[in-house]
């Protein structure tokens, strides 16, 4: 009897295992959705069959060993991987249902539309100011002075840098501290009225103030961005993301709602790596 | 079973914490089965020694408190990792209370021994604590072997251990309906026996911690119920009563 009564309690737990509850995933809109997604570097696979939805105002956190694909995925995400010449990209992702792998999309506009934090903060050699105005400016987007002056304030309040860079945005963007810098190309990004936020691991060069403050950014740009983030820091995942997927070798091996990833995931790479096993 | 951790000193530490559990879980077992034998053999000098081991128990838990809150401090556990330390801390919690039962039947033991000898109810004790003990020795060997069966089936277990509670307490209110004189042992008998029917509910607990630790989710099930003496509110029917 017993071993029955074992058996039915677990199958009654398998069930109920679903990954968000459907309440909570209705409300949330499908924001962009990778189908199948293979890539290619010459010969060598990098990504196999990656399939996963990203949602609206959600952080989505791409973690596992490096070379697994995780960055080649986000860089799939607004087609930086088509400045790789061997790079060839299989497979369906759509943003709002728009294939952006169309040929007649505009990629310039695509990734004014999914911007990109990279890990070393990157500013440009020009005046904090011009930073935050060079992508306005150049996708047209206003011809008045007061509009972008405007923007560049609106952009550096959301990155949180605008208290302290207000009085000195004449100043070059480089002599700003590492954390401010990364927060002056978050603003930069956000300048252009972006949709989704991709971050290769933002905090990586950064101290652990200057890492706390990114990431309370990051969970305040949530409410008007979709995020997706690579991060080698598995507490950053835990922190920061309400998604979590782990690849592995080129596979995504497993995603799902970062909590039950962090208390029980179901696959054994994944155990493996985030609790510091050989794997 | 997991690999190892690339960082050894924390599957040390890990190690470290199984080891204290299961060390503690060994002595409340000895626990359990002297103060048993202090009631049966109205043993006074086996129950002051229960008592006096109960320390020994706080002991334990402090250890394991310190290791468990070290280790999430020091190592941010995440996973398999996270929920081994979280059973860990409610276990010893569980076998702490456990400890306290023991000593307290042990110190109703003393009691009962000034009593006369021969009362009857008193053999119900061992036959309640067999089947407690049974089921605790099997939710100890589950935690140590990860065997979430095993504690299931331990865990479901649990409904005799109340049954026999419930046949037990209308036992001892007959014999205090009999003679007045019996109320005062009697009612002492009856601590016991609730005393060994908690610690039967303490190893499903720790049941439901084993499922856990290795599922990495709850039993989604209500326990096994069989105490019904709450409801009780009258005397058992003259047709229940012992003959003799």
């Amino acid at each position: 009897m017993t071993a029955n009564v074992a058996e039915d309690m677990m199958t009654e737990t398998d069930a109920t295992d679903t990954p968000t509850s459907p309440a909570e995933q209705e409300t949330l809109a499908k924001k962009m959705v990778a189908r199948d997604v293979d890539v290619f570097y010459g010969a060598k696979q990098a990504l196999k069959k990656i399939t996963i939805d990203i949602f609206e105002n959600e952080v989505l956190s791409l973690i596992g060993p490096s070379g697994c694909g995780k960055s080649t995925f986000l860089r799939c995400l607004n087609r930086m991987n088509d400045t790789i010449d061997i790079c060839r990209v299989n497979g369906d992702i759509t943003l709002d249902e728009q294939n952006i792998y169309d040929p007649a999309l505009d990629v310039v506009q695509l990734r004014a539309r999914v911007g990109m934090v990279f890990q070393k903060p990157n500013p440009f050699p020009k005046s904090i100011h011009d930073n935050i105005a060079y992508g306005p400016k150049i996708h047209g987007m206003t011809r008045h002075k007061d509009e972008l002056d405007q923007i560049v304030q609106t952009s550096l309040e959301k990155a949180g840098l605008w208290n302290e860079v207000k009085d000195r945005l004449a100043e070059p963007g480089t002599g700003l501290s590492g954390g401010q810098q990364q927060r002056l190309c978050i603003a930069r990004a956000i300048a252009v009225s972006p949709e989704v936020i991709l971050m290769d691991e933002p905090c990586s060069a950064l101290d652990p103030i200057a890492t706390a403050i990114i990431e309370e950014l990051i969970d305040e740009l949530r409410q008007n961005y979709t995020i997706v983030i690579v991060t080698h820091n598995m507490q950053q995942a835990a922190r920061v993301s309400q998604k979590t997927a782990f690849f592995h070798l080129g596979d995504m091996a497993e995603h799902g709602p970062t909590d039950e990833i962090f208390t029980n995931p179901r696959d054994n790479r994944t155990q493996g790596y985030i609790t510091g096993r050989y794997g | 079973m997991l690999q190892e951790h690339i960082v050894r000193s924390f599957d040390q530490a890990l190690d470290g914490l199984r080891r204290t559990i299961m060390e503690m879980g060994g002595l409340a077992e000895n626990q359990i089965e002297s103060a048993i034998q202090a009631v049966v053999r109205r043993d006074t000098g086996l129950a002051g020694e229960v008592v006096r081991l109960d320390s020994r128990l706080d002991e334990y838990e402090d250890a394991v408190d310190t290791g468990a809150v070290r280790l999430l401090a020091l190592r941010q556990p995440v996973a398999a990792d996270l929920r081994e330390i979280v059973s860990a801390l409610k276990i010893a919690a569980d076998l702490e209370r456990v400890g306290d039962y023991a000593a307290n039947i042990a110190k109703r033991a003393m009691t009962l021994s000034q009593a006369p000898p021969g009362l009857r109810p008193v053999s119900g004790i061992p036959r309640m604590g067999r089947r407690v003990q049974a089921n605790f020795k099997d939710v100890l060997d589950a935690y140590a072997e990860r065997d979430v069966a095993r504690a299931l089936d331990a865990w479901s277990r649990d409904g005799e251990v109340d049954d026999l509670y419930t046949s037990l307490f209308r036992e001892t209110l007959t014999y205090m309906l009999e003679d007045p004189r019996n109320i005062t042992p009697c009612t002492h008998l009856l601590f016991i026996a609730k005393n060994l029917e908690r610690i039967g509910d303490h190893a499903t607990n720790i049941a439901e911690t084993i499922h856990y630790l290795v599922d990495g989710r709850p039993i989604r099930m209500s326990r096994p119920k069989g105490d019904l003496s709450s409801f009780d509110i009258d005397a058992p029917s003259r047709g229940e009563e012992i003959e003799e």
